[in-house]
């Protein structure tokens, strides 16, 4: 990878902090418990708040035991729709597209289980949950709808946050009924749910009209309005504070009730207010990955060219508020195809309204797509990379644009050469490991956009040689702490040992959205730009001073690294940041940045990343039990700042693909819509002794189009291809196809 | 708050005077009480500690060959004891396979048999539940119920009986010690949980205040060390319930079975001990058929309680597997994927 940029001011590189594979600058706090996360928190006079859950799915709740609760000792305060206050804004109301309709007391409808029906403070964590619990609530209930079969089905407006729910290209009838191969595929994938560590939390606290909030979040400067909003004051108002997260994977980016109900409860009671989810109360007001059931087909040649491709998805979603698994949007930018369509209907169901979850759409579409593929490869008699490789989209599929940078070949090749693939028998059920185990191979090909948010940062050169950089940016475990502040000692010219980095709180300049994967494009192009801006003062300084040894070099004319300002073509003469800081008489100099992506790239290209991800299942043969041995993919993500983090990322969703393809179910009694697994015992992921062997390669990826820095992202790639490989490994030791996920052993049994 | 009396009794006798009021229960390592409490399960007025209770964290070998083990020794401290290991292998690799070890460092001998079932439907206060309350019903009867009995159920209750380390325990005749207001008694383990009727839902026998004060393993059970395996399917390759899991133990003549003892799990709400095949497969021929159709004999009354017909294939695979497995020897250690069926080391008759 070239490891020199120059920047759009041509005064710093990138490369002396970024591209080392440094260890997380957070890691001892968090490891000795000093990194405070948001329910750490207790400023004096602290109230805590527990909110009663409903218990059915669907109905209106008639009667709670309001004085039963507050006649229980410790309890201060019992809130119900009959004595809340007013909100500024209708928490039935969608203020902007990262608005989800929420529950906050608004009415005594009951539209999931496990909605907040009433929220109860006391002056200890276990007097306001006994609180909660004599409030024993009576219902009117309606019969739930849970499950495709039974829900209200529709045609959703739009998928995902604002996506088109539909795209065609091309004669899909006339190139599927002429092509010499047909095969059809139907997949459903489960409910499922974020279940960070560190369930949503909040500490509020108000100072007549501001507000100072403790809540992990991964949009700090988007909720600090949003939270603002709600209870009527500006968004200066609000000091939002979100150092560490413990995980988010979407669910920590939209304001949820529980929140606004903390809020409103500091409020009234003119008391400090915290309240932290239970692990059962993450299973409902929170989000999580809606349920999809996908059908394809693939039309193809007798060479095994796709002829045609078709991807309907169905998804689920509350009765109340629309987010659409954009699953089948997963066909649009992988493989070339003369005829595409996708299309997406809804489902309405009494749970809570889903959302992103990590590798939203992608996930749960590329899970299905990748056992097509599989399918269609078998048809034609092909191996399964070479029939991806026939079919390998040298443009864009849906919208014929080039792409920014495309290393899929190159990921395909070397993912493939890592695992050994040219062995693979072309049938299934041939392999057996020394312990009689039925093997199997199987592979995916990754995909996952690569999107920028609005980002902001300042930097300042101090004259003691070091520099502060500041930008709201959200470290949820991936390292961003520790990749923005490697991107922004390299805009500073300084070692990341000589800055100071703030993130983490709304008092910062705006770091964007932690999500989309675009935290590090997006918040290290700001620090990138901010701290080369800074540098631009400091270097109009010097060359416009007759005593510097960089006068007359003109402004373009002179390289910023390890503290010094160079003449680009002189490297004996050079000068101190904090000389040129002295002789100016200034303490500091400042800039802003905001990074961003050249409009005319936007528009002219189309911009992801890509990766290949192969899977060797080892299943035994009459139990069925199934471990999947090795998970090895290579992925291009253009810069990678920081490899090791990276890589850790990568494989992260990785595991959560193993998790996805064997693991994680939502289920819900169909009768009552009550969760069933609503815990850490009942709702599985992988453990350890489930991802043996998961490994990340990175392929090395100059894209210059993407933005100034060329970086994309890695937050959530690792799960798209990933899931089918581990599918289409399942059928290559076992010959059976597998229809819906997780794969159950009976699946395989029948 | 949910207020409770939290008490610590400085003798057995004094626990037992404690818990013979009403709404007492007894705490040992709280893995499941204390869960059950916090979801609204289980109310209890009082609580009685009993984990430091003095001689109750032994293990101790008894003149005439059998073991006795205290009933608050911790699972973790059983499965890891040298002798009890060599004695009753597949004892120790049911322990082993349970749970995670933290929980295995906080639980005990007695509180695994007093582990209540995993039954969505008995941990959600707001279903029906014949056992949790009497004469309820059961939501499970119609319910999610891939995971649930396919033997000794009827319709007031189709929950299985969660536990490893019991099946193996059921096989080898191990015997329950009990201390109660009316004095001492002992039951066998493969009774200690009742199974449903046609009015009631099951549960564990023991009488109010009764307490489990040790576990006793016959002399006789050792005989079969070397050639004892558990063996647990699961969806998940560590901490996870078993889908269905089987303990097999033989005693070897030569090529022929002298003995055998089987027991399955989770697959009713007790233990299951498999007495028939065990008849059955006195004296003959350690081989694949007889293995076969001894599975068969212990899943012959076997019917699906729900969605779970599938449970009745697997669990007579998994324990001709689990036979044929304990014929080919107890390995040399357990192995580091316990009961797993991902397990390699098989083999070397350590214990022979």
């Amino acid at each position: 990878m070239p490891d020199t940029l120059q920047t759009p001011a041509g005064h710093v590189r990138l490369g002396s902090n970024s591209g080392q594979p440094m260890t997380r600058r957070d890691g001892v706090a968090k490891v000795t418990g000093a990194a405070t996360y948001a329910a750490d928190n207790r400023p004096d006079g602290l109230a805590h708040a527990v909110f009663a859950s409903a218990g059915i799915a669907r109905g209106r709740v008639v009667s709670l035991n309001v004085e039963a609760a507050k006649s229980h000792p410790g309890v201060i305060e019992v809130i119900t729709p009959d004595n809340r206050p007013a909100l500024h804004l209708d928490p039935d109301g969608k203020s902007h597209p990262f608005s989800w309709r929420i529950e906050a007391l608004q009415d005594k409808t009951v539209r999931y289980a496990g909605q907040p029906i009433a929220l109860v403070v006391a002056e200890t964590l276990e007097a306001a949950t006994e609180g909660a619990r004599l409030l024993a609530p009576e219902y009117e209930t309606e019969p739930a709808r849970i499950g495709f079969e039974n829900g209200e089905a529709y045609d959703p407006p739009a998928v995902g946050i604002g996506g088109n729910p539909s795209f065609s290209k091309g004669n899909f009838d006339a190139g599927f009924s002429g092509s010499e191969h047909r095969i059809d595929a139907s997949v459903d994938t489960p409910a499922q749910y974020h279940n960070a560590m560190e369930p949503h939390a909040i500490v509020a606290e108000w100072s007549g009209d501001h507000l100072v909030i403790d809540t992990p979040n991964q949009a700090i400067q988007m909720a600090r309005g949003a939270f603002a909003g709600y209870f009527g004051i500006p968004p200066e108002n609000v000091t939002l504070r979100s150092p560490f997260l413990g995980g988010g994977f979407g669910s920590k980016a939209i304001i949820v009730g529980p929140q606004i109900l903390a809020i409103l409860a500091a409020r009234m009671l003119g008391r400090p207010v915290k309240l932290v989810l239970r692990r059962d109360q993450m299973f409902g007001p929170v989000q999580h990955r809606g349920a999809t059931s996908q059908k394809l087909r693939i039309g193809t040649d007798g060479n095994g060219l796709i002829k045609a491709l078709e991807h309907e998805a169905t998804a689920a979603t509350s009765s109340f508020d629309d987010f659409i698994e954009g699953a089948g949007n997963a066909s649009l930018n992988m493989y070339a195809s003369p005829a595409i369509i996708t299309r997406h209907s809804a489902v309405r169901v009494d749970t809570g309204t889903p959302g992103p979850m990590r590798a939203p759409g992608e996930a749960s579409g590329s899970a299905a797509l990748e056992i097509a593929m599989d399918k269609a490869a078998e048809a034609v008699g092909m191996d399964p990379l070479e029939f991806r490789l026939r079919n390998y989209a040298e443009t864009d599929p849906a919208s014929g644009k080039s792409f920014s940078a495309k290393s899929l070949r190159e990921c395909y090749e070397l993912a493939a050469q890592k695992f050994g693939w040219s062995d693979r028998p072309l049938a299934p059920g041939e392999m057996r490991d020394e312990n009689g185990m039925l093997v199997g191979w199987g592979m995916g090909s990754a995909l996952f956009p690569a999107p920028m948010f609005a980002a902001q940062a300042r930097a300042t050169l101090r004259r003691d040689g070091t520099a502060l950089v500041e930008t709201s940016g959200a470290d949820m475990g991936q390292g961003a702490w520790t990749a923005l502040a490697q991107i922004a000692a390299d805009g500073v010219g300084l070692p990341v040992d000589r800055i100071e980095f703030l993130s983490g709180t709304s008092d910062q300049p705006d770091g964007g959205i932690a999500g989309g994967s675009g935290h590090t494009a997006s918040a290290g192009g700001a620090l990138f730009e901010a701290g080369s801006n800074a540098v631009q003062k400091l270097a109009d300084l010097a060359t416009a001073d007759p005593d510097s040894p960089l006068f007359g070099a003109g402004n373009t004319g002179v390289e910023a690294r390890e503290g010094r300002l160079f003449r680009a073509d002189d490297e004996s003469r050079s000068e101190s940041y904090a000389d040129i800081l002295e002789r100016a008489g200034l303490e500091t100099v400042d800039a802003m940045g905001s990074g961003g992506r050249d409009p005319a790239n936007a528009e002219a290209r189309a911009m992801f990343s890509h990766g290949a991800v192969f899977a060797e299942v080892k299943i035994d043969p009459d139990l069925f039990q199934i471990r999947v041995s090795r998970l090895i993919g290579a992925f291009a993500a253009g810069r990678i700042i920081n490899p090791h983090l990276a890589k850790s990322q990568l494989t992260g969703g990785m595991i959560w693909g193993i998790g996805f393809a064997l693991h994680e179910e939502g289920i819900h009694d169909l009768r009552s819509g009550r969760p069933l697994n609503a815990d850490l015992a009942g709702y599985h992921v992988p453990v350890s002794a489930d991802a043996p062997h998961v490994e990340a390669l990175l392929v090395d990826e100059d894209d210059p189009y993407v933005n100034a820095l060329g970086i994309k992202g890695v937050g959530e790639i690792g799960i798209t291809g990933s899931v089918g490989a581990i599918a289409n490994a399942v059928w290559h030791a076992t010959g059976k196809r597998i229809s819906s996920y997780p794969i159950h052993i009976d699946a395989l049994l029948s | 708050m949910n207020r409770f009396d939290y008490i610590r009794p400085g003798s057995v006798a004094e626990a037992v005077a404690a818990a013979s009021e009403a709404g007492a229960a007894y705490l040992a390592g709280g893995t499941n009480l204390l869960d059950l409490m916090k979801i609204g399960v289980v109310a209890p007025g009082k609580v009685i500690d009993i984990t430091r209770l003095p001689g109750l964290d032994r293990i101790d070998w008894l003149e005439d060959g059998s073991v006795r083990i205290g009933a608050m020794v911790r699972n973790a401290d059983l499965a890891r004891n040298p002798a009890f290991s060599a004695a009753f292998p597949a004892v120790s690799e049911a322990l082993l396979s349970g749970a995670s070890p933290q929980l295995r460092n906080a639980a005990t001998v007695g509180g695994n048999l007093m582990q209540e079932t995993r039954c969505a439907y008995f941990q959600d206060p707001l279903s029906h539940c014949n056992r949790r309350a009497p004469g309820a019903g059961c939501d499970a009867l119609e319910g999610h119920n891939r995971s649930h009995a396919v033997l000794g159920w009827t319709p007031s209750c189709i929950a299985t009986h969660p536990s490893d380390f019991c099946v193996p325990l059921a096989a080898l005749g191990a015997v329950v010690e009990i201390e109660g207001p009316d004095g001492s008694r002992e039951v066998d383990l493969a009774s200690l949980h009742e199974l449903p009727g046609t009015d009631s839902a099951g549960g564990i026998a023991l009488k109010h205040g009764e307490m489990i004060t040790a576990l006793r393993l016959p002399a006789e059970a050792s005989a079969f060390a070397g050639h004892s395996r558990y063996l647990k399917l699961r969806e998940r390759t560590s901490f996870a319930f078993a889908l269905v899991s089987a303990a097999a133990m033989l005693r070897m003549e030569q090529e022929t079975i002298a003995e055998a003892r089987i027991a399955l799990g989770a697959v009713a709400a007790r233990p299951w001990r498999a007495a028939e095949a065990e008849t059955f497969l006195k004296g003959k021929k350690a081989e694949p058929d007889a293995f076969a159709e001894a599975a068969q004999i212990a899943l012959k009354e076997a019917s699906p309680s729900g969605d779970n017909a599938f449970k009745i294939t697997l669990a007579t695979r998994v324990l001709t597997r689990a036979l044929t497995l304990a014929a080919k020897g107890t390995p040399d250690r357990v192995p580091a994927l316990p009961a797993s069926v991902f397990t390699s080391s098989e083999g070397a008759t350590a214990h022979a």
